[in-house]
């Protein structure tokens, strides 16, 4: 079977704060899904979204407990993706800016991210057949 | 691969990262050799302007030590020999005039922005 | 060389001069003899109705530049298919990332 191109994605919004992190994951799921190597940097505020501390709670206007209300948490939807790439036969390389990562606390990730800098991104670039850089507002 | 980093908001979280990250992001890629160039466009045209002042900020006692020097950022890019580039007409609409921006940019027409782009292997929007 | 440029718009262009500028870029691109397609995501999709007002997108809009609009993001916002303007259609999220591949210069703008 032909390899498929890897495609490498640049993040930079942190989980719960943008429509831009829902359409990233969308965008590496496809490319996943398609059967794609995915890489992703994440920069700046996207370093948290796999913070493994992330919690689900309940909701009192919604009227459900924290079991029921099934909060989406963005380090579920990272290890999801890299077991879906696993049983796809593909590769999700998860790569946080390690000084993004210092000032904001969140060392703590869930497995298989590892910490990087820019040049691990200039790496990633230089792999792909393709970038796409997902600006923050 | 020449790339084409074109920036357009201005002093997003500056004061906390004590820096542009994107023109920190531009300056680490040009260390490791990458062929980037940078547009600004947009509220980022105002980082030319060479009397940028972010320094001062106290709460209590504690003081910023290192306020960011965005001016700087740019001086060092264009020293690294990394084309900066900048939209004539954001420019103009701020009333940046040329006496108070650094020297070496340079300044091209909004117009001409598809004849600037193309000349690039990949273009990232920040 | 001839080259292909996919542009993603995630803000409403009733709301952000940028996307405008969005447009202007794609509008040069083809100018120079390039492919070019706008993808129209999140909010971007508020301007996609027939019914909707001028906005920074209408010229292309009025151009023979390919316009997609993502069709989560359509059905998140209650826009139906039938109601899109002439020369936006829908497309899947699948899309950026075929033409990703396939090489296509993508700037979300």
């Amino acid at each position: 079977m032909t390899a498929k191109p890897c495609l490498t994605f640049l993040l930079m919004d942190p989980p719960f704060e943008s429509a831009r992190t829902t359409t990233a994951f969308r965008l590496i799921h496809s490319a996943l899904a398609q059967g794609h190597d995915v890489k992703v940097f994440a920069y700046e505020g996207a370093v948290s979204l796999a913070f493994a501390r992330q919690a689900a709670h309940a909701n009192g206007v919604h009227g459900r407990d924290a079991a029921q209300e099934a909060h989406p948490l963005t380090r579920e939807w990272i290890a999801f993706l890299q077991a879906d790439a696993g049983a796809r036969g593909a590769r999700l390389e998860w790569v946080n800016c390690g000084l993004c990562v210092d000032e904001r606390g969140v060392g703590e990730t869930v497995p298989e991210v590892r910490r990087g800098s820019p040049v691990d991104f200039l790496k990633m670039v230089k792999e792909s057949v393709n970038t796409l850089v997902v600006p923050t507002r | 691969m020449q790339v084409l980093n074109i920036v357009d908001q201005a002093y997003r979280a500056t004061v906390e990262e004590q820096d542009d990250t994107v023109l920190w992001f531009t300056q680490v890629l040009r260390g490791a050799e990458a062929n980037v160039a940078l547009l600004l466009r947009g509220s980022a045209v105002n980082y030319l302007v060479f009397r940028q002042d972010a320094g001062g900020l106290a709460f209590g006692a504690w003081k910023q030590a290192q306020p960011p020097r965005v001016a700087a950022s740019i001086v060092a890019l264009l020293a690294s020999h990394t084309p900066v580039l900048a939209v004539e007409e954001d420019l103009a609409e701020r009333g940046i005039r040329t006496s108070d921006c650094i020297a070496g940019v340079q300044a091209v027409p909004r117009a001409k922005l598809g004849e600037i782009v193309e000349r690039f292997d990949r273009v990232w929007q920040w | 060389m001839k080259k292909n440029y996919l542009i993603i718009v995630s803000e409403d262009p009733l709301e952000f001069p940028a996307t405008r500028r969005a447009g202007d870029l794609a509008l040069q691109l083809k100018q120079c003899g390039h492919e070019v397609a706008l993808f129209l995501v999140q909010n971007g999709v508020l301007a996609s109705r027939a019914s909707a007002s001028a906005d920074g997108l209408s010229p292309i809009f009025a151009s023979a530049i390919e316009v997609l609009a993502d069709d989560f993001s359509l059905r998140e916002r209650g826009i139906e298919f039938n109601e899109l303007r002439a020369g936006v259609a829908p497309a899947p999220i699948d899309t950026v990332v075929s033409r990703l591949a396939a090489g296509w210069n993508t700037l979300w703008s």
